[in-house]
């Protein structure tokens, strides 16, 4: 048995030739096709550390059956910086050591892009960490995650004004 | 200003500027990036998938498993069972020191715990190796299973923690109580608690002969390595652990636990490179956690509100094959000053896996439990909180009268009250309300650690350009190791830390000791600060003895390095470039070596710890007992900061562990299975970020000549002291009800309401 699916990941479209269709979405991106930056912490879509934005929304990859996502866009955290400049919200994140271990890292800053483009938390540090409860980190660096999203926010609120005729 | 004097070479004394900056994380780019490279993002050509299965007994033995269904699955390469696994050569049971504990590796078909690993299925996919280990449908013959603290016989233990004696008397406390003017007894008790690092155990082993390479994450590489040398009977320099960065740790990841010996031994079975990632349940059992406890405290004062005597009596747990006592009356011995103290404890075994040590192992569990007591007995009293406290400092350690090698407690209390706000506190509970009528509280605790030391070695090198290497094996579980000990790494080579090449998380690399007890900084730091003296001494022979050096004859006076030169300290204006010293002597690098451990003398002179004061906010609905901490201001001194960013980062997450360890964390075992009926991250609650409000941490000024080199205590166990009593007592004085069994939950609050 083996079933074919597409996946653009980052603009690169990969065609996978599934051999089993039981293959989570977030292991195929680990396992098969080496994106390892996107973080298994619970396999059942309870801690975030597996946030991708698909199709331009946040999901947690450990609940996606890739089979199921068939010419599905897949943004991860790998395709977020801009070469060697680093998105906004990965800057944010440095800069205000919005992180320790490091390991959920990558789902928060999928979850903070998501967020920031949805539109909903504004300038409110209350709606932040309430849109960014889906991830966990055990490390606790939910200061400077909520002060970081604002952040970027505020920066690309900016660059979007600029680019605006 | 930042400034190293090291104690050790006088003569060469070096001047930087990086100890103290808060710098951004060295590592940060590639965290954000997701180029990190974790144990489990390994994929060595060949690799198999392993998972385990695991019990759902607590107690019996395996009678049969279809290993048949298993491996008639597509793409199962082997099923490792008690049956068939490779042998070892050392009993995993064995216990030669106490850092060593039993293990569960497929020795025999008993089980003592609920998902103790009972075999291992290796297969060409994930997705096949998990659907295999459930075609395995265990049957069991199962034993009657001893959970929670009251179902079995209760002992002595011979010691708690690592060595700690598990009774100790100072002065007379029935005197001091039967002198008392107030009195209070009260029990406490806490739950067992999981560790939960987001990433779970993982390894990815692959072997080349009698050579071991792995990757998984550890606190402890030199000790892992020779546990494991000792267990598959090579030499521990066959066995080369990467573990550049750790997913979190707060202590199960500080010995390499079972699991991880599982993954090593499926890869030596198959012969090929394997990986086993634990799925969350599974670290709900092999890989540690914090025991339950019932603490029962006796205080007694003088009319005054002098405490004259603390009694601080523990009963925990521990599993029925091996020996870990939560150390939770610690705290009594050090925070408070009374004439009388006494501690001690009783456990029972239990049909759970082994406790281990857990971010302020018996610290935390203590202080939330002497915290309440002393805010109780502040209130039978009739004091303020704070005042109660102020009234009871201790000037010296109250157990053992040594002074502290530094204490910088009281301005932990006057900059975090003032910061608060708490002058303002009414001292009656329930007397404060916001504008959506939820009833508010303040309380406060004391935190407190102890400043320790454990052995590390590093090894510095001045290279032809000028420019140094430092390496150590150090581990980075998020507290900031590749920065922290890189800043300390330029400042004891006289350099920025852009011209330091620092190399750590590899087992190849001089040991570092174990990154535990909040000790890895000042350990592997003093060790590089002793590296960094010894090749500077070095090149500045080199220079003294060179007739051609304007540095020559400079051996009395001595040299300063500093910006890569090294100066006479007599006359700054004559000195010269390491990569010249080195260039005129045709010499292509000098190397240095440095070590570190306690000093004894000062030991036995001096108590160490760190201090500190948390102030907390809590908002409580009148109706429906939910609690919400909405202000947590902490004060916490800890001797020489390295980096204020990283330290900072430290205090708030210990300061978030107090929150869960208060209102959240604990595991809900099945008294009839066995089981845990929460192992995941949904049920089994801990703080998310909007159960986190503006945390404020001060960095309180305090400077310790005593405690090493450096001067450095520990930050990253502290902020959960303190914290947890405080907000417990916050919800005290918000509702008037005094919860004693922790974490509060709106339903123990609506209990005790009505």
């Amino acid at each position: 048995m083996s079933l074919s699916i597409t996946l653009t990941v980052n603009d690169v479209e990969h065609r996978i030739a599934l051999e089993d269709p039981r293959a989570t979405l977030l292991d195929v991106l680990r396992e098969r096709l080496d994106l390892t930056g996107t973080k298994k912490g619970c396999d059942r879509g309870q801690c975030g550390a597996c946030t991708v934005l698909l199709d331009g929304r946040r999901i947690n990859s450990c609940l996606a059956l890739a089979i199921s996502h068939d010419g599905a866009q897949i943004l991860t955290i790998e395709g977020v910086a801009n070469g060697d400049q680093p998105h906004p919200v990965q800057a944010a994140f440095i800069a205000h050591d919005a992180l320790q271990c490091g390991f959920c890292t990558p789902g928060q800053i999928m979850s903070a892009i998501g967020l920031i483009q949805e539109a909903q938390a504004g300038t409110d540090p209350e709606r932040v960490r309430e849109g960014m409860s889906g991830n966990l980190c055990r490390c606790g660096a939910y200061a400077g995650i909520t002060e970081a999203v604002l952040d970027a926010q505020k920066t690309l609120d900016q660059a979007d004004r600029k680019q605006a005729p | 200003m930042p400034e190293l004097t090291p104690t050790q070479t006088p003569a060469h004394t070096r001047h930087g500027s990086n100890i103290g900056q808060p710098l951004t994380r060295q590592d940060g780019l590639l965290k954000v990036t997701g180029r990190a490279r974790y144990a489990a993002d390994n994929h060595p050509a060949g690799m198999l998938h392993a998972v385990m299965a695991v019990s759902s007994i607590a107690r019996g033995r395996v009678t049969a498993l279809n290993i048949q269904a298993a491996k008639a699955h597509r793409g199962v390469v082997e099923v490792m069972t008690p049956a068939n696994k490779p042998p070892l050569a050392d009993d995993p049971d064995a216990k030669a020191n106490p850092f060593m504990f039993r293990m569960d590796v497929l020795q025999t078909d008993r089980v003592r715990y609920a998902n103790q690993p009972i075999a291992v299925v290796i297969a060409e996919t994930l997705e096949a190796a998990t659907e295999a280990a459930a075609l395995l449908s265990p049957r069991y013959e199962t034993d009657p299973v001893r959970i929670g603290l009251d179902a079995n016989e209760p002992f002595v233990p011979p010691a708690v923690g690592i060595g700690n004696p598990s009774e100790e008397r100072h002065g007379d406390v029935p005197a001091g109580l039967a002198a008392a003017t107030n009195r209070i007894e009260a029990t406490y008790e806490t739950p067992a608690q999981y560790h939960n690092p987001m990433e779970p155990h993982a390894i990815v082993a692959a072997w080349d002969g009698d050579k071991l390479t792995i990757d998984t994450p550890s606190q402890g590489m030199a000790m892992a390595q020779g546990r494991i040398a000792a267990l598959f009977g090579i030499a521990p320099e066959q066995i080369h652990i990467r573990s550049p960065f750790l997913g979190g740790g707060f202590g199960c990841k500080g010995l390499i636990a079972g699991p991880q010996i599982l993954g090593i031994m499926a890869a030596r079975m198959v012969g090929r490179p394997v990986k086993l990632v634990l799925r969350r349940e599974h670290m709900y059992g092999p890989v540690g956690h914090r025991a339950p406890t019932r603490q029962t405290i006796r205080l007694g004062t003088d009319a005054k509100g002098g405490l004259t005597a603390i009694d601080h009596h523990v009963k925990t747990t521990s599993s029925t094959f091996d020996d870990f006592f939560e150390p939770a009356a610690g705290v009594s011995h050090t925070l408070y000053a009374s004439p009388s103290i006494a501690t001690s404890y009783e456990a029972v075994r239990l049909d759970t896996g082994t406790p281990l040590f857990m971010r302020a192992p018996g610290e935390a569990t203590g202080s939330i439990a002497l915290e309440s007591a002393i805010d109780e007995m502040a209130q039978a009293c009739d004091m303020d909180p704070l005042a109660f406290r102020l009234k009871n400092y201790a000037e010296v350690e109250p157990s053992t009268g040594k002074p502290f090698s530094s204490k910088a407690l009281r301005d932990c209390y006057a900059q975090g009250a003032e910061r608060f706000g708490w002058a303002t506190r009414p001292r009656a509970p329930r007397q404060m309300r916001d504008e959506a009528g939820m009833l508010v509280g303040w309380g406060m605790g004391t935190a407190t650690f102890p400043a320790l030391m454990f052995q590390a070695q590093a090894r510095a090198v001045i290279r032809q350009d000028g420019s140094g290497v430092m390496e150590t094996g150090a581990h980075d579980m998020g507290q900031g190791a590749w920065t922290a000990l890189a800043q300390i790494a330029a400042d004891s080579l006289g350099l920025d830390v852009t011209q330091v090449a620092f190399r750590a998380g590899t087992s190849d690399l001089p040991d570092a000791g174990i990154a535990g007890g909040s000790a890895h900084t000042a350990t592997a730091g003093s060790a590089i600060h002793g590296a960094g003296a010894d090749v500077i001494a070095k090149l500045a022979a080199l220079a003294m003895g060179d007739q051609r050096s304007p540095l020559f004859g400079a051996g009395n006076a001595g040299v300063i390095a500093r910006d890569g030169r090294l100066v006479r300290r007599d006359d700054e204006s004559r000195g010269e470039r390491y990569a010249d010293i080195l260039a005129r002597a045709g010499v292509a690098e000098v190397e240095g070596r440095g070590s570190s451990a306690m000093d004894p003398a000062a030991q036995s002179a001096y108590a160490m710890h760190a201090h500190g004061a948390v102030f907390a906010e809590v908002k409580v609905d009148p109706d429906f007992g939910q609690v919400r901490v909405t202000r947590l201001v902490g004060a916490f001194a800890a001797g020489r900061i390295i980096n204020p960013r990283m330290v900072r980062s430290q205090y708030y997450g210990g300061m978030i562990w107090g929150i869960g360890f208060a209102l959240q964390e604990q595991a809900i075992m099945d008294p009839r299975s066995g089981r845990p009926m929460n192992p995941n991250l949904a049920e089994y609650h801990v703080p998310v970020n909007a159960d986190v409000p503006a945390l404020e941490a001060i960095l309180v000024a305090e400077h310790d000549p005593h405690v090493n080199p450096l001067g450095i205590k520990g930050v990253g166990e502290i902020a959960i002291t303190g914290t947890a009593g405080a907000i417990a007592n916050a919800v005290w004085h918000a509702t008037g009800i005094r919860v004693r069994q922790f974490p509060i939950t709106l339903d123990r609050l609506i209990e005790l309401a009505a």
